[in-house]
């Protein structure tokens, strides 16, 4: 019999909703995945004839890049829809577009919504696997696994580390995944952005909240760069990207002036000299494509998880013998 | 009119004199003839047997919306007045954001003749501030309550211009009617979709803070300070807006305000994981919040309750947070969660509460009823203080089913809505 | 373990000792050499009968041949219906590839022949060997495949209740084969 891994349920929504166990587990089978994709036939048949739908309802090239190679290398029947020119741009709701998806008898949806929430809508109303490739403000759960992968690989554990998540946390569903799926591990866990750019609260949920940049780096291990969205400028939560790089951008100077190695990652895609100087995106401090290459075999790991495995057959599976 | 009606062996609980006992109520065309002991039935009236019920002067809620025109899908006046008898309300005060704005004579004069129509609760037009809502001038306010509306707001889009809110106070005046607003600064809540806190934090959706609703309701007070006016302020939601009420009121200042029951049973943890129903404007707050509006009830400086009943259809709820519209509906469970969570939770005393639903909205928009008094238009709700039920929206009368209440066992339950002497509704046997 | 269950030794450590090491002079032979051998054991036993069996040729033939070890689990036929994912083992394939080479699959025990046609699967996926020989230490019979062992340690009937467990050092903390009945009422 086959030790078994964490079982996480139906669904990926969000890592609130998971337990230690279950991240560890997600994080575990990872590591055999990292290997398929160094091999000259990245495909292992484990998804041989499901069908997965990839709903980008907002425009994203990373994350459903990284979720295609995935589903690839898994021999699985991937469909994409993105935004534009779907029925869904054309005013269809949620719901609808649920309905549809379940009459057409797939196994799993990925989908990308601008509305927090939406991916939990979404799996509460079809009996297909749901995973959430970031829903509004609400989390990303891929992006902050791939992102505890990447840290425990380099630092060899979670817990105990400092880590700070620097720049826009209101909006971002990055944010909020690392913060949970950290906090569950037992690593510390820092924010520091402009104070426009923070949720009401945020201590509440058991983060230090750092004022300046240069206190965050000195105090962290790790620090995790988010994208300034261009848009926040527009919407007058910092007055200039310049203003923003001088005061929150991380360079080689601060990274320099704090003790230790200060471990940088980036979700991508980043925007050179405004929250992350080119020379620290190169340079030794940064893990930034090493995140890329384990978001993939993150999602390998989640896809192979969440595939066909019901709980009522779990005794079933109990009971093989030796093959 | 109606044959005469003898409301027999009834608790009559009558805040406005004071009454509170044993008693039979004579209605003769259309109007409370007396209340006393021992009553013979005039030759050919209706007797109602009342014994163990409570009778009530005509409950009156100041803030619905009943959606029509523009919006029957989710509400008509009729099935909105129906709704309001099956609650007990006797008297509801219609909001005028509908498609067209309620904003002339005549679509006042088209809500008032519709209401009488439903042959329920009294419909009351409220007509609208500004001309279409828009924040810009004023409605003709003389002509809109000659045509029958009780009272003016913009409720839906806040008046912004705080010039505009000084004019509408002060030209009020004349017409002694109140101006009622919505308090939110939409500069602060711009966007926001539920209260501003952890909650909203956690879930990753965009608040509302306390203080846009704050600045706006104390630019209201002292907007009224300045003209003598008489403000209506809607759904109070946050504690420094109770306090700012109540210092007003200790000043003089010429307010009125209404709680909810939602605000006052619920906070923003009712949002839960994106729960639709538990999305209203102003959004469920924090338990201090909530604390604080219990408190402001119980102790007059929120006067009024009013439910906000807002109906919506349930594809329209059925979707994600940000898209689904603000509001509950409220008619058909305000008695009994006000009764089971105020009343037999001893906090709130009968006649208190019969104050906040009947006398206390009477009062503030001018409106007949709120008495038993001899000669007072009899408008009366009867209701059983013992009744225990579930609420089950499939049941309501309102066309939409949409309250974060279903399933909730509560005590105190209409029994009969009589307007003007007939019963309007009462509950199968 | 199941309540009600009984063990019997079938082999005991020394007895694994002289099968392994016979078996290894038979993997030698049937392969006419060690030339380009690589020994591939299967997770979690196989791999460690194969560390055992290589270190066998090594003291016969003084020739440390490549070896690895192969996890099948994402090859398996009933992925779809089991319940909580099995753990991925690791799979290791010597740095040479296995192209070209004579690979032998070693496994502790063969019975429905279901492991072993993943494996090969893999194994093509991987690339291709110039042939493949399949190793067991304990053929149990009860094929459901048409898949046959070219180097047998020891045959064992087993009737119905019966299992055949293999045990080594590195799981089990000992080294052994042994025949488990379980009750009826048992299992």
């Amino acid at each position: 019999m086959s030790p078994a891994a964490s079982s996480l349920g139906k669904d990926l929504v969000g890592l609130e909703d998971l337990d230690a166990g279950q991240i560890r587990s997600i994080l575990d089978t990872a590591e055999p995945f990292k290997e398929i994709s160094e091999r000259k036939i990245k495909k292992v048949p484990v998804l041989r004839g499901k069908t997965i739908v990839n709903l980008f309802m907002e425009p994203s090239t990373r994350t459903r890049i990284s979720f295609e190679f995935a589903e690839k290398r898994l021999s699985a029947d991937t469909v994409n829809i993105a935004a534009s020119g779907s029925s869904v741009q054309k005013g269809e709701t949620l719901v609808d577009t649920a309905r549809n998806l379940e009459a057409m008898k797939i196994d799993m949806v990925v989908i990308r919504h601008w509305a927090s929430g939406a991916a939990g809508f979404l799996a509460d109303r079809i009996p297909s696997n749901v995973i959430n490739a970031g829903d509004g403000s609400h989390e990303h759960p891929t992006q902050a696994l791939l992102d505890l992968l990447t840290i425990r690989d380099h630092t060899g554990r979670i817990e105990g580390l400092k880590v700070c998540i620097v720049g826009d946390i209101l909006h971002s569903r990055v944010a909020r995944s690392n913060i949970f799926g950290l906090l569950k591990l037992g690593a510390e866990v820092g924010v520091c952005g402009p104070r426009t750019l923070l949720p009401a609260g945020i201590g509440e949920l058991g983060v230090t909240v750092f004022r300046r940049v240069e206190e965050a780096i000195e105090w962290a291990d790790v620090l995790n760069v988010l994208r300034l969205q261009l848009e926040r400028m527009k919407g007058g939560y910092v007055p200039t990207l310049r203003e923003y790089n001088r005061v929150y951008g991380i360079s080689t100077r601060r990274l320099e002036a704090a003790s230790g190695e200060t471990l940088v990652l980036h979700p991508g895609p980043m925007n050179r000299g405004v929250e992350i100087d080119s020379d620290v995106a190169d340079g030794p401090h940064s893990v930034i494509l090493k995140q890329v290459t384990n978001g993939v075999a993150v999602r390998m790991a989640i896809l192979y998880l969440l595939a066909g495995g019901a709980p009522e057959q779990a005794e079933a599976a109990k009971q093989e013998g030796v093959g | 009119m109606a044959r005469a009606m003898l409301i027999r062996g009834g608790r009559v609980i009558d805040p406005s004199h004071d009454v509170d006992d044993v008693l039979d109520v004579l209605v003769v065309e259309g109007k409370v003839a007396r209340v006393g002991r021992g009553i013979e039935a005039p030759e050919g009236a209706e007797v109602v047997e009342a014994g163990g019920l409570v009778v009530a002067p005509g409950f009156i809620d100041v803030h619905v919306h009943l959606r029509e025109p523009g919006g029957e899908h989710k509400e008509t006046i009729a099935s909105g007045a129906r709704a309001a008898a099956a609650g007990g309300f006797t008297a509801v005060c219609a909001m005028p954001n509908t498609d067209p704005v309620i904003d002339s004579p005549a679509t006042v004069g088209f809500v008032r003749s519709v209401g009488q129509e439903a042959e329920a609760a009294r419909v009351y037009p409220v007509g609208a501030l500004s001309v279409g809502q828009k924040g810009e001038r004023l409605t003709e306010i003389g002509e809109l309550v000659e045509a029958g509306a009780v009272g003016v707001t913009d409720d839906g889009n806040p008046v912004m211009n705080s010039g505009l809110m000084r004019l509408a106070l002060e030209y009020a005046h004349a017409f002694d009617i109140p101006v009622a607003d919505h308090c939110e600064d939409l500069g602060l809540s711009g966007g926001g979709v539920m209260n501003e806190g952890l909650v909203a934090s956690r879930l990753g959706l965009k608040g509302k803070p306390n203080a846009s609703e704050d600045v706006h309701t104390i630019r209201d007070l002292l907007l009224a300070e300045l003209t003598d006016g008489r403000i209506h302020l809607q759904h109070v939601s946050t504690w420094a807006g109770v306090d700012a009420i109540r210092r007003a009121k200790s000043r003089g200042i010429r307010v009125t305000a209404e709680a909810t029951p939602h605000h006052l049973l619920l906070t923003e943890e009712a949002v839960g994981n994106y729960r639709t129903d538990a999305k209203m404007n102003p959004p469920l707050r924090t338990a201090r919040d909530r604390d604080a509006v219990r408190e402001g009830f119980l102790d007059g400086t929120l006067d009024v309750l009013a439910t906000d009943h807002a109906p919506h259809h349930y594809d329209e709820k059925e979707q994600a947070f940000d898209d689904a519209p603000f509001g509950i509906v409220g008619l058909e469970t305000a008695l009994g969660l006000v009764h089971t969570h105020f009343v037999v939770s001893g906090e709130m005393d009968l006649r208190t509460m019969i104050e906040r639903m009947s006398t206390a909205p009477a009062r503030a928009f001018n409106l007949a009823g709120g008495s038993l008094g001899e000669g007072v238009v009899a408008d009366v709700t009867v209701f059983d203080p013992n009744e225990e039920w579930e609420v089950d929206p499939g049941s309501f009368l309102s066309r939409s089913r949409n309250t974060p209440f279903t399933g909730d066992r509560l005590v105190g339950r209409p029994w009969m809505t009589i307007v003007e002497g007939r019963i309007v509704w009462q509950r199968e046997s | 373990m199941v309540s009600g269950s009984e063990r019997v030794t079938i082999l005991n450590e020394d007895a694994v000792r002289r099968t392994l090491s016979r078996m290894a002079r038979e993997i030698v032979e049937v392969n006419e050499g060690t030339e380009r051998l690589i020994l591939l054991g299967i997770q979690r036993r196989g791999k460690e009968l194969a560390e055992r069996i290589r270190e066998e040729i090594q003291k016969s033939e003084g020739v440390a041949v490549a070896h690895g070890s192969l996890d099948i689990t994402l090859y398996r036929d009933d992925l779809a219906t089991v319940g909580p994912r099995p753990v991925i083992g690791e799979s290791r394939l010597p740095l040479s590839g296995i192209d070209e080479h004579a690979v032998v699959i070693v496994d502790d025990v063969l019975y429905t022949g279901r492991t072993v046609r993943a494996a090969m699967n893999e194994l093509m996926d991987w690339g291709r060997p110039s042939r493949m020989h399949l190793c067991v230490l304990v053929d149990r019979g009860g094929r459901e495949l048409p898949i046959q062992p070219d180097v047998v340690g020891r045959k064992v009937q087993v009737q119905e209740h019966q299992r055949v467990d293999v045990l080594v050092p590195e799981l089990d903390g000992r080294l052994a084969v042994e025949l488990v009945t379980t009750s009826p009422e048992a299992a």
